[in-house]
């Protein structure tokens, strides 16, 4: 017993030499994503999507066997940084993804990169990291959290909408929100409204909207407060007198459980469950056939981060020991088929893609869907690269 | 811009309605049972969440509605026979922490019942669509909201000031020792009270469903605007509840529109609408300040 207990140290010591020298023999992937509380539904779309594609690789990520980690972050940065630091050193994982929330997201980036675990961002791209934190062991294979919002201000640009109200939730993620709007946007924003994060009652904003004479409205408003205030916005009679634009996630999954009363509005994102091509046609029929529901644009990005570690560790031959060499093969995501169409990562490893608008339409089964209408920017990247030093 | 005066103080008494259907219940508990109950907001919850789940098997409304009160109050009763009053003797802070860890059961429970995605809960189409006051067009429903409201805080001020249960809840809320010692079975009184608290919140969530979320958490934002409401008015006073309500419900209306507004004339127009937003936002804790500063126990104290 003394021996072993002796001896168990220099064993554990020659582990760790010989993992040091020999390939991997498995690829550890944490998931922590938000699964518990009001805001954890984009994380069980995200999880499920990870599930599902994981399980039709057969479990295996470019040929080499793949243990999947999921850990619950409760949205919270504090809750998230504990379970990353278990994720990084205890499990040792490779690659982090499945953040969904900006917060969270800058709250466990330092220490993953610290540890030289790659971040493969499946939601969140907050612009810091995007500037001037960018870090080579940092990709977002979802867009830069300004970039729908932007696609948003180009769409009512070119459908010459001239004068227009703006709402958003006064909280960062909001102020972005407009931010990116305004970049684009080219009439005249004639009321800017930011309610307080989780606002009930929305009446003070929508009379506000209708005595200011505008031709359109774009709000972002996360969560509950989208559907609290498209009910009241309906209620007050406005739902056809004034044209609406979102972008994606204000006409997701939550908001179309009351299509009725955005029917025919359009809104903007990366990805729409229509698109024309063989990936998300396959993604689109599986995810429905595992799980009774069409994915939402969360569900899409956290598929194509599984698919993109599929070519990468294929693509250095399963060694992904090597990290300067894993890294360049997700950076060049060679042979990587996304759901969305065109994919690539400019130099600050955030996405170069197609902004599309797409619309609410009631479908042949009575449900609401998203329907794609047609590209609004192309190739777009994001306004922070410039402050990225990365080559 | 007279009508939008007029509109924007219509919505800020409307707004004060729905408080006060919110914050009656609030105020009831805490008052006569000196319980701080943090639930509340998920009884709210719960209430509109069964209120959407008749409304969809009765298809109508009304009938959900109907259905809904005596379901939470179910709900209600169970849990302070079963839980609550097992906590009445100790201070304060045990009910915090046990009442916060019932809004995380409560929140994570509709969600394992009803799913993740927000339950459709639509107005009776008749009151669906706007009606013209003047030169105003309001929604209807809102009005609605109003009447039930006003109807609310006149029945609760009948019962509770002209009835023999009213009286011992107001003894109750004056007085514990004394009421007990004068032969008022505090027991059973404290399980009416809560249940009559929750049955106001079911009621209040049951309203609201068609205008806001039907989703885990909706009572969370809720709950803190009521404690406003009843710190601002008093703990445990009806009239105080109805006091507190207004004041909240006109100022942060205005600290919304009117602010903005009043600085655009002033400032650029991004510095206005940020600042404006910020000073919004904070108007009614801006109040709340003021009042307990000046009466610290509230406009109308129940307990002297």
């Amino acid at each position: 017993m003394k021996a072993l207990r002796f001896a168990s140290p220099l064993l554990a010591a020659l582990a760790m030499m010989s993992a040091q020298v020999q390939a991997a023999d498995n690829i550890k992937v944490g998931v922590l994503t938000t699964l518990s509380g009001p805001a954890s539904a984009p994380g069980i779309d995200q999880r499920d999507a990870i599930n599902l594609a994981m399980k039709l690789l057969g479990n295996k990520l470019g040929g080499l066997p793949a243990e999947l980690i999921t850990v619950d972050d409760q949205f919270s940065p504090d809750a998230a940084k504990q379970a990353a630091d278990r994720l990084l050193r205890r499990d040792k994982i490779d690659v982090l993804t499945g953040v969904i929330y900006s917060n969270v997201l800058l709250a466990v980036v330092p220490s993953a990169i610290a540890n030289k675990t790659i971040v493969v961002s499946s939601n969140a791209g907050p612009a810091a990291i995007a500037g001037k934190e960018c870090s080579p062991y940092f990709f977002s294979a979802s867009w830069q959290n300004d970039a729908t919002h932007e696609a948003a201000g180009k769409y009512m640009t070119d459908k010459g909408y001239k004068r227009v109200a703006l709402i958003a939730p006064n909280y960062p993620a909001g102020k972005d929100s407009a931010a990116g709007f305004k970049r684009f946007f080219k009439g005249e924003l004639v009321a800017e409204m930011y309610p307080k994060l989780g606002q009930l009652d929305f009446a003070a904003e929508i009379a506000q909207v209708r005595s200011a004479n505008v031709d359109a409205i774009y709000y972002f408003l996360p969560g509950g407060m989208g559907v609290n205030f498209t009910k009241q916005y309906a209620a007050a009679g406005m739902s056809n007198k004034i044209a609406r634009v979102f972008q994606a996630y204000d006409a997701d999954q939550q908001m179309l459980t009351i299509g009725e009363l955005i029917e025919g509005v359009v809104n903007t994102g990366q990805w729409s469950s229509d698109m024309d091509n063989e990936a998300n046609k396959r993604f689109v029929t599986e995810f429905t056939k595992a799980y009774g529901r069409v994915p939402s644009m969360y569900a899409s990005q956290a598929w194509d981060v599984v698919g993109l570690l599929d070519v990468a560790v294929r693509n250095v031959g399963g060694k992904i020991e090597d990290r300067e060499a894993f890294i360049a093969a997700i950076h060049a995501a060679k042979g990587f088929k996304s759901v969305r169409g065109d994919f690539r990562f400019g130099r600050n490893q955030f996405p170069i893609q197609n902004q599309y608008a797409r619309v609410v339409t009631k479908g042949a089964d009575g449900k609401y869907q998203n329907r794609m209408v047609g590209p609004v920017m192309k190739d777009h990247g994001d306004a922070y690269i410039g402050e990225c030093a990365m080559k | 811009m007279s009508t939008l005066i007029l509109e924007q103080t219509l919505n800020g008494l409307q707004f004060s309605v729905t408080l006060f259907l919110i914050a009656a219940g609030l105020t009831l508990v805490f008052g006569v049972m000196n319980f701080v109950n943090l639930a509340h907001g998920s009884l709210f919850m719960v209430g509109a969440y069964f209120a959407a789940w008749f409304a969809g098997m009765a298809g109508s409304f009304w009938l959900g509605l109907l259905c809904a009160l005596p379901a939470t109050a179910a709900v209600g009763v169970a849990l302070e026979v079963l839980i609550l009053r097992r906590l009445y003797a100790k201070d304060h802070m045990v009910h915090v922490l046990a009442t916060f860890a019932l809004i995380l059961i409560f929140n994570d429970l509709v969600r394992i019942v009803w799913g993740p995605l927000p339950l459709p809960l639509n107005m009776p189409a008749a009151l669906s669509g706007a009606i013209n006051l003047g030169p105003v067009p309001y929604s209807s429903f809102r009005l609605v909201i109003m009447l039930v409201g006003s109807l609310v805080g006149v029945l609760l001020w009948l019962l509770v000031t002209r009835t023999r249960m009213g009286m011992w809840v107001r003894a109750g809320a004056n007085n514990r020792e004394m009421a007990v010692a004068m032969g008022v079975n505090v027991k059973q009184l404290y399980t009416l009270v809560f249940g009559f608290g929750v049955v106001l919140s079911a009621l209040a969530g049951a309203m609201l469903g068609p205008f806001v979320a039907v989703e885990a958490g909706m009572g969370d934002d809720v709950l803190i605007l009521a404690f406003v409401v009843v710190v601002i008015g008093g703990i445990g006073s009806v009239q105080g509840a109805a006091a507190g309500a207004l004041i909240v419900g006109v100022v942060d209306t205005l600290g919304r529109t009117a602010l903005p507004a009043l600085l655009g004339s002033l400032l650029s127009p991004t510095v206005a609408s940020s600042l404006g937003a910020a000073l919004g936002s904070m108007m009614i804790y801006l109040v709340m300040v003021l009042v307990l500063f000046w009466r610290p126990s509230g406009l109308f104290p129940a307990r002297t």
